[in-house]
């Protein structure tokens, strides 16, 4: 136990068990990001992912509403320390979207418009673990919060979330992205406190 | 990365919601101008909360300085702003955050960049670690500070503010007041207009590296604009508060 803080009671104990260590509950929807919110029209919007072989799967944006769309209902976990319980999103599974990548390669860099940058392992992003996701709350996805479309990782970091993503590039290794670059963990999970080198 | 202890050296009242708060922590390896630490609260049952606050202070010395404005709905604001006395323990982390930082130029640098902040309220406490580390630098990157405040009342270190841009022909300050302004001010109260923008702010044919911190509705008007006129994505900085 760390030292108390003299005159110190904090906020009730009721602890929820959804709730990773170091987190607190918000109703809000805060905001992290780097720099300005990317403008970006559906009409020019595409996403693509591409292997090894340099092979580039791509998906328009009405290309990508045609697949199967899944409504997803998750908590969210950001490393400034906020936790969202019950959040509901829809979006189209990475498990259709690699159903026909040919990748020998275990690891992603995602990619942003206006080029922010995650590195996120395939398995993470596989077997019903992420979304590319265009609604939020029953809304399209407000561009300071990641639209038009955003990846959703909800079991890692909300950083690994790569808002106003545009494609997914398979690595060798698992190379830091921008945030990683920039001091938080390679991997981040929420229930470990990965939040920092 | 271990937790640290400081030590609170001095307080000291910056607006009436807001006070800075002068750490002694020894094993403190120093910062970057704009870096941030977490700061850990622990009551007597061992419940622990943990904010991240900005640093107002950079460089190798063991004393850090965090300026807080109290939230009052918070867990931890009001404690380092109305509690917290000179003598106690805090735990502390970082320095983090490898982004939203300024490092003086090296000494003989062809052509330093100039640099624009513009802060929303507390959003001064990282661009204030940046003024300081200009001031005390040898840099030659002229600096502009575009700060909106509510009222005069709300103004973070005005009084240095006002002292180092008088030492220097390097550092120019802009107020906009959004509520009151001090009287005889020459415009209204209001929001950063475009042509205070415009008049007070580095232009992009400067390309200026710009930081802007302040609240998320404030930091993502000013980045939209900026980049509307003309300024590239890439020298934007931004940082937002939020949170309790």
């Amino acid at each position: 136990m760390g030292i108390v803080s003299r005159a110190f009671s904090g906020r009730s104990r009721e602890h929820d068990p959804n709730l990773p260590p170091g987190q607190y509950l918000t109703e809000d929807f805060p905001v992290l990001s780097a720099g300005p919110t990317p403008e970006v029209d559906t009409a020019d919007w595409e996403f693509t992912i591409r292997s090894e072989s340099g092979q580039v799967h791509r998906w328009s944006w009405d290309e990508l509403h045609a697949l199967p769309i899944d409504d997803v209902g998750t908590d969210i976990h950001c490393v400034t320390r906020w936790s969202k319980l019950g959040t509901s999103w829809r979006g189209v599974s990475l498990d259709t979207l690699f159903a026909d990548v040919d990748t020998s390669f275990e690891y992603v860099m995602a990619h942003s418009y206006g080029g922010y940058t995650t590195n996120v392992p395939l398995d993470d992003l596989l077997d019903g673990k992420a979304w590319i996701a265009f609604e939020f709350d029953g809304e399209g996805l407000e561009p300071e919060h990641g639209g038009p479309a955003r990846l959703l990782v909800p079991h890692l970091y909300f950083w690994k979330s790569a808002k106003w993503i545009r494609g997914l590039v398979m690595m060798e290794d698992d190379d830091p992205g921008f945030w990683e670059q920039n001091g938080y963990h390679i991997y981040g999970d929420p229930w470990l406190e990965q939040r920092y080198w | 990365m271990d937790w640290e202890v400081g030590t609170v050296i001095e307080t000291s009242t910056q607006t009436p919601t807001a006070r800075s708060l002068t750490l002694d922590v020894p094993s403190w390896p120093g910062n970057i101008a704009g870096q941030h630490i977490d700061l850990r609260l622990t009551a007597e049952d061992g419940y622990t909360a943990v904010r991240s606050y900005s640093l107002a202070s950079s460089g190798p010395d063991s004393r850090l300085e965090l300026a807080v404005d109290k939230l009052p709905t918070g867990e931890v604001s009001p404690y380092l702003v109305d509690v917290a006395l000179p003598g106690d323990q805090l735990e502390l982390r970082g320095p983090l955050g490898g982004w939203f930082v300024w490092r003086p130029e090296e000494p003989g640098s062809v052509q330093p960049v100039a640099v624009q902040l513009i802060a929303g309220g507390s959003g001064i406490v990282p661009l204030m670690a940046m003024i300081r580390s200009h001031a005390v630098s040898a840099s030659l990157a002229p600096f502009r500070l575009l700060y909106s405040v509510r009222t005069p009342d709300d103004v973070f270190y005005a009084e240095e503010l006002a002292r180092l841009e008088k030492e220097s022909d390097l550092l120019a300050v802009t107020y906009v007041y959004t509520r009151r302004t001090p009287p005889g001010w020459p415009v209204p109260a209001g929001r950063i207009t475009d042509s205070a923008l415009e008049s007070a702010a580095f232009p992009a044919t400067d390309a200026p590296a710009v930081f802007v911190c302040g609240p998320t509705g404030f930091v993502e008007n000013l980045a939209t604009r900026l980049v509307a006129l003309g300024h590239d994505p890439a020298d934007v900085k931004t940082e937002r508060f939020g949170g309790a």
